[in-house]
This record gives structure tokens, C-alpha cells and sequence, in this order.
């Protein structure tokens, strides 16, 4: 029987992992993801979930023995944030080489110096080059649903790298709101049993991992890149298929909100996809043509879908809750390096919004909306990346 | 004990790997491997192993093994014993198998964490006292006044006892071993395999590249450093203390080598002056002395746990 | 799975290598001196079986030793440790 619940974004990762009947779970703290794997070890202790919870003794740990689990055929799980997603960075790299399909909540936190426990994407996005596939969530249930696909996606042969589902810090993480948790039967008929391509097995031996020569290095990394590709396709199939089988979908890679006839549009991730939809709805009874494009999946940057979505719009506004030291907003970089090749690109503003978890309104999307607006009607980008409401 | 001739032909370590020349640790993975069985899974981070192995697309384990980050080694165990127990597959060894770098330095961590778990798997240190794939740069269990890369003129500090500090982690099953001790490794290894919970053998395996000698001195090395005392081998079975075969008759000082004639044979240490072997060995008469206190202790006093 | 690859769409996923001898090639190669047995003085202890790091020494169904020279490296464990002095190192060039 399917359900409504009424939790936290983080207690919803761990009613999904339970729901996508995941075998081992490695468990670590770190604010704000603790709450994730605290429900596991309720769910685990008390019977509801059958499963491997090792408490291990570090992020990296966590990585390592997940790395181990799912080599030796099972699907596997852990959650992090911030520095201990940090901490983990090697073992990415080696998740990925590996095509290991495992899954990993990140609930998004800045990074430090100095210590912040608030929100921003300087975590996992300081990570987009490991290999990982990372999708952006921008409210509980999408959390839920996200994880689902996610394995389903990760255990696609044509896929078989790991993915990280990323939600923000406090935003979603220890926000209460309704989600529904489907019926366990109707999950194992979407997620079948975990799959991966290729095992510790006694009766066929093999090592895994030795020293690859110049020689073929190349065309394994080629192999990766490949499957990203592939992800790109199969992540909206995945997602209308589950919209079909659960009522939510999401618009694959990226969620688009009025954006048909949009002459600028409101480009964000994560949570402040839905503020975006707020100053939009505001802008449009102003009589302003504004729509907003939410980017869910980040890797693989979904490049063709914004070509698409540039035709006809003059004008590209993306907000960003990060930036690259020495550069701009990811986000920016990688929309301005898909439409490069465009003759007939829209003018594109990047804006620094929301660090170390400021508070992003919709009337803060708005003012970035007229600035644009502004730009748009002057023909040019007056400033290409803009720190919003900075103190002076 | 198992004698020679009753261990299996069966080679689960093939001929024309890249160890170097009379490799101490090829000598002991190739008698783990005999000892465990096919049934086994080798869990290994960077190493001389990495190497030995061979390159892609060969192995040199005949044997699955799953090459892990330097650090993780204890982690990586931690998983595949957790999935090995979730897919109801028994009577498969899951083995840690790191050199020291990995072990006492970097790997300590991960190592102890498994052992605090009571992870069931078998790690084994084979402990060349060197970072040896990389060239011999030292490790904490480099001993006092080695050359190493890094320590051209000689370690200062002592070599960190890895075994004690395993023992105070109270798991069921901790030991040491040496290449030139094959039956006893593969005794203690057959009694871990038996054990429930995290098991511990600190493997000492001369290395003629790092230790500067010939290399058909491995095994005679060996041979010298538990008779000299540098090494000893003993078991801490459920936190009871035993020396084994024939460390158990080098209580007595006088029946111990002086440890000049272990040193001789090796390069590394020709820059030991005399005052430097006088106090390696006081060292190692003190460490006896304790060593003859937990021999001869009462059954309470034998334990190293203590009253738990 | 064959071992060598030699177009991309015949590799593994992920590099995942074969049990084989000769991983390194034929290691023979590598020695400067090579061993040799006396059978008349061997005693069939098979101690140079348990010690040799390659594996490059067989036990014979009556336990005397058998010497794959395609693999042997020369290191001389086995000369050393034989306590019936039966194996001998030998100058590759004589």
C-alpha cells in the first residue's frame, strides 16, 4: 500500500534506501546528513530493513567499504556532506574506474575554511569531474523518487558508473513536508534485483583494479565518458517510466517551467528551482516573458537540452550556489560552453547566489530577473558574473 | 602443525610475476594462499603486491583480488564480509593483505576501525619495514637506525609495535610470523581461519631490495632475526599470551644471537655505530624481559585485556 | 577472456585481469645465475619448493625439485637453504 508521510527530506533518503532494498549500508555522521543514516539504524535494529549497517570510522571508510560491498554483489548505500564528501574524493575517482553502481546521498553543505553547516554546492559540485552522475533535488519526494531511479539508471548496463542524489542542507534536509512512499511490491517491480558488471567471485577469479599501461588508459576513460552519455538518454526514460508507474516525474534532466515562449529564463538547481517558479509566476502578471529551467541532473551536463531550450530565448540568467575560484558559477560555465557552437545564442548572465546557506527568496530571483531583463533590452551583459546582494 | 609435504602443489600464486628476486613477501603470499585455499578473497591497497601481481590484463592471483585504496584496506575487508554475509556465501576467507606503510601508517585507521567492528576477516601485515613498492622511503615500522631514502643517515625512532596495539584493540586472535617460519604462518593462518572475529598476523618478510643484501639471504635473515630476538614470533589467542617455536627457548639471553651478526647482513644498517647496536640491544633484552613476564605470569596475569 | 585486447571493443568494462602465468612475461630472463641440482645429493626435504618466491620450482611425485628456468629470477634462496648443499649457483654465460 502505498502511503503519505509527513518528514524530513534526510528521513525520506533512508525510507527510499529501505524501499530500493539496499544490503549494505556504511554510516558515518556529519551534519546535516546524520538524520539519513540514523532512520537506516532505526529501520535495520528494528527489523524493517534487511541489511549490512557497518559504522565505520571515517567518510573515506564509508566510501571504501561500499566500493568492497558492491564488488562483491550487493547494492550498497551511504550518505555525506561537505568535508566528508571531501574526504571521499579519492575513493570517487575509484568508485567510478571501478563502474560500481553505487548510489550516495549528499546533503549539500558549504565547504569550510571556515566551518559552515549551512547549504551551498561547493561540495558536490567541487566533485562533477570523479564520474559520478549527480542529480539535484528540489523537494522531498523528488528525494525519494530521485534515489529510486537513480539505482535503476546506476544497474543500467549501458550505464554502470555511481551516482550521487544531492539535496540541500536544512533547506530539504530537516524540513518536514508531505511525500508518498509507494508500495513496496510496485518498487520491486520498477528496481530489479541488483545488478553489476562484474564480481568477486571464487569460482571465476579475477583481479580487479592492477596497473593499466598507457597503452589502453585512454579507452577506459573513453568507456566512462560513453556511459555518461548513455545516462544522458536513459535518465528521462527512467523518469517518465516512473511517472507512469508513481505519479512523479520530474522532466528528466532538466524541469522546465514556462519556458515555451520565455525571452529570459531563470536557469537554477536544487531548491531554488521552486522560488524561481514563484518570480516567474509574479513576473508574468507584470505582462514579462520569463520562464525557469530547474537543472536536476548536472553530470552529464545535459548540453543538447539547453541548445533546445536557448532557441528562441534571448536572454540566459543562471544562478549559481557556488563558484569556482578564479572563474565563475559552474553552472554558467558549463550553459555558456553548450551554446558556444549556437550561431544565434541568448546573451547570458551568470549571478553567485545563496552561499554558506544565505537565504535565496523569490523576490531575490525577481531582482535578478529585471537586472537580466535590463541586460537583455541594452543588447549586452553589462557584468558577466554578479555577486548577489553582497554586503559592501 | 602441518607438515611440508602435506601442503597442497595446487600454485595460487603463478610463476613469472614481478616480484623482485628473492621477495620475501611472494615467499609468504604464496603459503597464505596454499594454507587459505581457492575459497579466498584478497583484499589489497598499494603495495609491493600492487606490483607483484602484474600488469593489465594478467594477474598473478589465481585468486579473486580486489585491488583498494592505500588507506582502506580494513574498510574494504568490512565490505565484502558485510556482502559475502548478505548473500548467505560461506566458508570464503576474506584477507587483508598490506605491506607496513599501509598498515601502521596510513592504513591504521581503517584497520582499527574493522578490528573495533569485530570484523570477521584475516588481515595480515607482511612487513618488509619499508614503504617498498615506492622505493624504500621508511614507515613507523621502520626499525631504530635503518637507511631508508628518507632516512639516509638513519632512523631515530623505534618501530611501532603494531602487534601490542592490536592486541589492546581485544580481538580474538592476534600473532606474528616471519617468512623463514613457513609452517608456523600457515598454522597460525589455518587457526585464524577458524576464529570468529578480526584476526591479526604481523608477517615480518625480509626484502633483500630495501634491506641491501643478496638476494638469496631472505630466508636466512628470517632466520637470524628471531634467533638474534629482533623478531619473536608469539600468539594472543582470546588475550592470552604464548611465544611459539623457537622463540619460547630464546627466553634466556645467552640463548639469543647477538644482534651485530643479524645486522651484518644488511646494508641498511652499516651506518649503526656502536653505541646505536648497545641500545638496540638493551631494547630488545627489555622487550624479552616482558616477553618472559607474560610467558610466566599467572592465568589472570597472562591476559593482556585485562578483567573485561 | 583473452588476454590481450587489442581493439577497445573487446575490453572489460573495467580493468579486471586473468589468473596467468607469466603475468611479467617469462621472468627467466631477469637471472644472471642460475640454479642447479645435484639429484644425487637431494634428499627430498622440498624445502627449495616451499621457499622459491616464483614458484618456479615444481615438487616431483617423489618430492625432488624440478626447475622452470622460463621463470626461475636466479636469486639463490633455494642454493642457500638447501641443507644438503645439492643446488648450486651457476654463471648464466657458462
Amino acid at each position: 500500500m502505498a502511503r503519505m508521510i509527513v518528514d524530513t527530506a534526510n528521513h525520506i533518503a533512508g525510507y527510499a534506501a529501505r524501499a530500493a532494498r539496499v544490503k549494505v549500508v556504511a554510516a558515518y555522521p556529519i551534519t546535516p546528513q546524520t538524520t539519513v543514516v540514523e532512520k537506516i539504524a532505526d529501520f535495520v535494529e528494528n527489523g524493517e530493513m534487511d541489511a549490512e549497517y557497518i559504522r565505520v570510522e571515517s567518510e573515506h571508510s564509508a566510501m571504501a567499504a561500499c566500493m568492497s560491498a558492491a564488488a562483491t554483489g550487493v547494492r550498497t548505500f551511504t550518505a555525506t556532506s561537505a568535508h566528508g564528501l571531501a574526504l571521499m574524493h579519492e575513493t570517487l575517482h575509484w568508485a567510478s574506474g571501478s563502474r560500481l553502481p553505487i548510489v550516495m546521498v549528499v546533503v549539500n553543505r558549504a565547504m569550510g575554511a571556515p566551518w559552515s553547516i549551512w547549504s551551498d554546492f561547493s561540495d558536490s559540485l567541487s566533485q562533477r569531474d570523479t564520474g559520478w552522475i549527480q542529480f539535484y533535488c528540489a523537494d522531498n519526494q523528488e528525494v525519494f523518487d530521485t534515489i529510486i531511479q537513480a539505482y535503476k539508471l546506476c544497474e543500467d548496463e549501458r550505464v554502470f558508473l555511481p551516482a550521487m542524489v544531492c539535496l540541500e542542507g536544512f533547506i530539504l534536509s530537516h524540513t518536514y513536508a508531505p511525500a508518498k512512499i509507494p508500495d513496496q511490491a510496485k518498487v520491486d517491480d520498477f528496481l530489479p534485483p541488483y545488478k553489476s558488471g562484474w564480481v568477486l567471485d571464487v569460482d571465476r577469479p579475477y583481479s580487479h583494479g592492477n596497473l593499466v599501461s598507457p597503452e589502453w588508459y585512454m579507452e577506459f576513460r573513453y568507456m566512462i565518458q560513453e556511459s555518461m552519455e548513455n545516462a544522458k538518454r536513459i535518465i528521462p526514460e527512467i523518469d517518465r517510466e516512473y511517472g507512469k508507474q508513481f505519479g512523479s516525474e520530474y522532466g528528466g534532466l532538466i524541469e522546465r517551467y514556462k519556458c515555451e515562449d520565455a525571452d529570459l529564463v531563470l536557469m537554477t538547481m536544487g531548491t531554488m528551482g521552486s522560488d524561481a517558479k514563484l518570480a516567474v509566476d509574479s513576473l508574468r502578471k507584470e505582462g514579462l516573458k520569463v520562464g525557469a529551467a530547474r537543472v536536476r541532473v548536472y553530470r552529464p551536463f545535459p548540453s543538447e537540452e539547453i541548445v533546445k531550450l536557448s532557441r528562441n530565448v534571448q536572454m540566459l540568467a543562471t544562478i549559481d550556489r557556488h563558484i569556482s575560484f578564479g572563474m565563475e558559477g559552474f553552472l554558467a560555465s558549463e550553459v555558456k560552453a553548450s551554446l558556444y557552437a549556437v550561431k544565434d545564442r541568448p546573451l547570458a548572465a551568470g549571478f553567485i547566489a545563496g552561499l554558506g546557506g544565505r537565504d535565496v527568496t523569490a523576490q531575490t530571483i525577481e531582482k535578478i530577473a529585471k537586472k537580466s531583463l535590463g541586460y537583455m533590452h541594452a543588447g549586452k551583459v553589462e557584468r558577466e558574473t554578479d555577486w548577489v546582494d553582497l554586503k559592501e | 602443525m602441518v607438515t611440508i609435504k602435506e601442503l597442497p602443489k595446487e600454485e595460487y600464486l603463478l610463476k613469472g610475476h614481478a616480484a623482485c628476486a628473492g621477495c620475501g613477501p611472494a615467499i609468504s603470499l604464496r603459503l597464505l594462499l596454499k594454507a587459505l585455499g581457492r575459497r579466498t578473497i584478497l583484499a589489497v591497497p598499494a603495495c609491493c603486491t600492487t606490483v607483484i601481481q602484474g600488469p593489465y590484463p594478467f594477474t598473478s592471483s589465481a585468486v579473486p583480488l580486489q585491488n583498494v585504496l592505500f588507506e582502506s584496506t580494513g574498510a574494504a575487508a568490512s565490505g565484502i564480509v558485510a556482502a559475502l554475509h548478505q548473500r548467505n556465501l560461506k566458508d570464503i576467507t576474506v584477507v587483508g593483505w598490506a605491506g607496513d606503510g599501509g598498515t601502521v601508517d596510513i592504513g591504521i585507521q581503517a584497520l582499527s576501525g574493522a578490528a573495533e567492528r569485530g570484523t570477521n576477516f584475516i588481515y595480515v601485515c607482511y612487513d618488509n619495514e619499508a614503504y617498498g613498492n615506492t622505493g624504500m622511503q621508511r614507515s613507523g615500522a621502520t626499525p631504530y637506525g635503518a637507511w631508508t631514502t628518507t632516512t639516509p643517515s638513519g632512523k631515530r625512532e623505534r618501530k611501532k609495535d603494531m602487534p601490542m596495539i592490536m592486541a589492546a584493540h581485544r580481538i580474538p586472535y592476534v600473532a606474528t610470523a616471519c617468512t623463514s617460519y613457513p609452517m608456523d604462518f600457515v598454522a597460525k593462518l589455518r587457526k585464524a581461519k577458524e576464529i570468529q572475529g578480526t584476526k591479526y598476523i604481523h608477517l615480518l618478510t625480509p626484502c633483500p631490495t630495501g634491506w641491501r643484501c643478496d638476494t638469496s639471504k631472505t630466508v636466512e635473515l628470517g632466520r637470524l632475526a628471531v634467533q638474534s630476538g629482533v623478531w619473536a614470533l608469539y600468539e594472543i589467542e582470546a588475550g592470552k599470551f604464548k611465544l611459539n617455536s623457537p622463540s619460547d627457548r630464546l627466553i634466556e639471553k645467552a640463548k639469543r644471537k647477538p644482534v651485530r651478526e643479524y645486522f651484518a647482513l644488511q646494508g641498511r644498517f652499516r651506518s649503526l655505530k656502536d653505541e646505536d647496536m648497545e641500545r638496540i640491544q638493551k631494547w630488545i633484552d627489555e622487550d624479552w624481559e616482558q616477553y618472559s613476564r607474560l610467558t610466566s605470569g599467572s592465568a589472570s596475569e597472562l591476559s593482556l585485556y585485562g578483567k573485561i | 577472456m583473452d588476454a590481450v585486447q587489442k581493439r577497445r571493443k573487446d575490453l572489460p568494462l573495467t580493468p579486471l585481469s586473468c589468473p596467468s602465468v607469466g603475468s611479467m612475461g617469462k621472468t627467466g630472463f631477469w637471472r644472471t645465475f642460475r640454479p642447479k641440482v645435484d639429484y644425487s645429493k637431494c634428499t627430498r626435504c622440498t624445502l627449495c619448493w616451499v621457499y622459491c618466491p616464483d614458484a618456479a620450482i615444481t615438487r616431483q611425485d617423489d618430492d625432488s625439485p624440478k626447475i622452470d628456468y622460463d621463470y626461475c629470477k636466479g636469486c639463490g634462496i633455494c642454493s642457500n637453504e638447501c641443507p644438503a648443499k645439492a643446488i648450486t649457483m651457476h654463471r648464466e654465460e657458462e
